[in-house]
């Protein structure tokens, strides 16, 4: 198939190019050039695409358009319709969730005694973590030290992280990685029997801890597999659709709709600990996404119900490098750790216009600005404008055979489409990648309702405003096991009232007195993508 | 194959389930069957290849050849009778890690139909995403357990090996154990990590850390400036 005809005058001037790049580096964007590159061209700087939420905890701060509906909207389900007396499940502790935060989570809370029931909206394991490629962050190498992990974490978060959970974040890095070695994941390691690692963009070192590009899907696997041999109960397709909570304002578990044949069920827990994930299926702004199938907002919509806080919605994060063509593949990631491994981003003549490593959100912008404003993109047929990742330089760089082995699954899925990535670069544009934001979570993982916790991409602040790669596979980890375990520790300490769901009627008034009627019916659960819908386009406005 | 033009002027004939229905050229066989008003919860996940929830088994017209694919990567084609296989009932043994030894008895035992593999080759080539399932059930039976663990490293626990199997092997189920029991065992700290970790529970950074948790972004800036000019440009 490879490229087609239109496309090719391009990926010959990328080709004739390399040799003259080979080498070389584009200069690094100076700190004022940066700020004004995210003022005019990052989606986040763009006020056009927020709106103020007008109920709740939250009320007067920004939220995307996209995310806002789905938060001023009532239940899907009407507290009359749900019979608390007759729970389905009882447990200590109901995880929502199975990606890494949430299996993490759960393993921890299970080997410290308590009883442990997973739910989960698709398959076990489903999640963003599964499709992490680039790697895990943490101080190992003997130039780096978690000191320097936290500056670096704080300014990729552009100084607004919180900082109290950023200090956990990479003093414990280390420790998750032995603990994720002695459930036997096989990290990739060097000769020397060290762990091999790579610097992504951000990051003052080489840091981000890799199993060639399938990282997360070793890990979740792991976990999985783990979960299974500790006799962890999991409802699969089983999303929770509504926190219940108690008398006392304290959250007492969830109702699950089995996707199989539309019934609820009622969970009934002491602790619940979201494990949501995050939103790229609602198309922020219009882009494409890199996220699975259900990262629809869920956890946030049912946590905001019940009172939750939460921080930094309004910031989405976009990878600067999602797939651009073919199609089929499109918002598709490309980790990274390519452009670690010295892949540079160059436009449809064939020159660099930012250097590799820039932060995420700073990358973001300049190919944004490259293919619109400077018109400078590389048209496809589909009508979708990228820009190109030179993915060549990488074995001219490291020797033949690198890319192959480093990058199997992305050599594998171009192949299946004729593009080789060893001797032509591949079509790069922007994709809605990470909720940076979320809900207000502890060192501990309490959020601000009693007896609810979070972790992972649900969550915000530990990232700030802007998170650096290879931290959320570390943030998961970190967090799940703080969660699970406080979690467990609390259980004792908990003294439940009587279940209600009268927070969804309170709800629907606050709806009604700020005068918003709405079809939209929240949450999500999962994307309609049926009929036209299948085909996706980039419609996300510009900024300016 | 003909150009792309996905939403444009030419559509292919596809068979969902044996029902036919016409889709743009160019889709996935997962946005074919969203196309023709299929709304997916089993048999579609990462939409990103990984996750191993839509594997598919199809067929086309007038070849009686049956292919697997994942119908999130695979293109439909003109003439297309396509399924989804979205769950396997595979066995599975329970096992400890950390007690578990990876022996040729503990294989056996835990999954004594290894034996009946009669190298037919059909898990190869019944796999989705190319991996030589064949090769690992081989080196498996033959103890050779750290090949195993690295043929079957992009393995994404569809089933589909399982599935197709005369002998009734869940061979992804086993190598998923023989890599956590060679992980386990392979995976050890090296001195200058295990010191590492000794120095993190010391505190020998805390000082440092709080240092910096009381500077704001503007005075960190120079100091991550410093950092930044201090490290390797290209990594190596």
């Amino acid at each position: 198939m490879a490229y087609p005809a239109m496309m090719m005058p391009s990926v010959q001037k990328a080709n004739a190019t390399r040799q003259a790049r080979f080498q070389k580096a584009h200069p690094e964007l100076t700190v004022e050039e940066k700020a004004k590159l995210l003022q005019d061209f990052h989606p986040d700087f763009n006020v056009k695409v927020k709106t103020p939420l007008r109920v709740g905890a939250n009320e007067g701060d920004l939220a995307p358009m996209e995310l806002a509906k789905l938060i001023e909207a009532p239940s899907r389900i009407s507290p009359g319709e749900v019979n608390l007396d007759k729970p389905d499940y009882c447990t200590d502790i109901l995880v929502i969730g199975t990606g890494g935060a949430g299996l993490s989570a759960a393993i921890t809370a299970k080997a410290r005694g308590a009883n442990v029931l997973i739910a989960t909206k698709l398959r076990s394991g489903d999640s963003n973590t599964i499709m992490a490629e680039g790697g895990i962050a943490a101080a190992t190498d003997p130039d780096d030290s978690p000191a320097i992990h936290y500056v670096d974490t704080i300014i990729g978060g552009r100084g607004t992280n919180v900082v109290d959970l950023v200090e956990i974040l990479v003093t414990e890095a280390p420790f998750i990685l032995e603990w994720l070695c002695s459930l036997g994941v096989n990290f990739d390691r060097r000769a020397d029997g060290s762990l091999f690692n790579h610097r992504p963009g951000g990051h003052s070192r080489r840091r981000s801890h890799s199993i060639m590009d399938l990282t997360g899907l070793e890990i979740m696997r792991v976990l999985s597999d783990e979960a299974r041999n500790q006799e962890i109960p999991i409802l699969e397709f089983s999303p929770a659709v509504e926190l219940i909570m108690d008398d006392k304002g304290q959250c007492a578990g969830a109702v699950l709709k089995n996707l199989d044949n539309g019934k609820l069920l009622v969970v009934k827990s002491k602790v619940v600990i979201m494990a949501t994930g995050g939103l790229g299926r609602i198309h922020p702004l219009g882009f494409p996404t890199s996220n699975h199938y259900g990262a629809t907002a869920d956890g946030i919509v049912m946590g905001y119900r019940t009172g939750a806080k939460l921080i930094y919605i309004e910031s989405v994060q976009f990878h600067p490098t999602g797939t651009a063509w073919p199609e089929q593949l499109l918002g598709l990631l490309i980790s990274e750790a390519l452009r670690a491994q010295g892949a540079q981003v160059i436009n449809c003549e064939g020159e660099m216009f930012a250097f590799n490593l820039e932060t995420r959100d700073a990358l973001a912008a300049a190919i944004i600005r490259e293919c619109n404003a400077r018109g400078k993109g590389v048209v496809t047929p589909a009508g979708i404008v990228g820009a190109w990742l030179d993915t060549p330089l990488i074995d001219m760089i490291h020797g033949p055979g690198t890319f192959e082995r480093r990058f199997a699954g992305i050599y594998t899925r171009f192949m299946g489409y004729g593009i080789n990535p060893k001797e032509e670069p591949i079509l790069v544009y922007p994709t809605q990648h990470y909720q940076n934001g979320g809900m207000v979570i502890t060192p501990k993982g309490e959020t601000t309702v009693p007896n609810l916790y979070a972790a992972g991409e649900v969550s915000g602040g530990v990232h700030g405003q802007n998170r650096l790669g290879a931290n959320s596979l570390l943030d998961i980890f970190v967090f799940g096991r703080r969660a699970g375990e406080a979690a467990a520790e609390h259980l004792s300490s908990v003294k439940q009232g009587k279940p209600t769901l009268e927070h969804l009627n309170a709800y629907n008034k606050a709806l009604e007195k700020v005068g918003i009627a709405t079809d939209v019916r929240s949450p999500m659960i999962l994307p309609d993508y049926r009929f036209e819908k299948a085909l996706t386009k980039i419609t996300h406005m510009e900024a300016q | 194959m003909s150009e792309q033009k996905s939403g444009d002027a030419y559509f292919i004939t596809i068979y969902i389930y044996g029902k036919k229905y016409e889709v743009p050229a160019g889709l996935t066989i997962m946005k074919s069957m969203e196309y023709s008003g299929y709304r997916l919860t089993r048999g579609c996940g990462c939409r990103g290849g990984v996750c191993g929830a839509c594997s598919s088994i199809y067929r086309i017209k007038d070849n009686p050849k049956w292919h697997i694919g994942l119908a999130c990567q695979t293109t439909a084609e003109d003439g297309m009778y396509v399924m989804q296989l979205p769950y396997v009932p595979a066995y599975r043994a329970m096992y400890d890690v950390n007690v578990t030894q990876c022996t040729d008895e503990t294989i056996l035992s835990l999954y004594p139909n290894l034996k009946r593999c009669m190298g037919c080759n059909t898990c190869t080539n019944s796999c989705p995403v190319g991996i030589n399932v064949l090769g690992y059930v081989s080196a498996l039976l033959r103890g050779d357990f750290e090949t195993a663990r690295h043929l079957s490293m992009e393995c994404i626990m569809c089933g589909m090996c399982a599935a197709r199997c005369p002998a009734e092997l869940a061979p992804m189920n086993m190598a998923m154990m023989v890599r956590r029991l060679v992980g386990k065992k392979t995976q050890v700290n090296t001195a200058q990590f295990s010191e590492r970790l000794k120095n993190i529970r010391a505190g020998k950074w805390t000082d440092e850390i709080h240092k910096y948790m009381g500077m704001d972004k503007v005075a960190l800036q120079p100091i991550y400036k410093e950092l930044q000019s201090s490290s390797k440009r290209v990594d190596v």
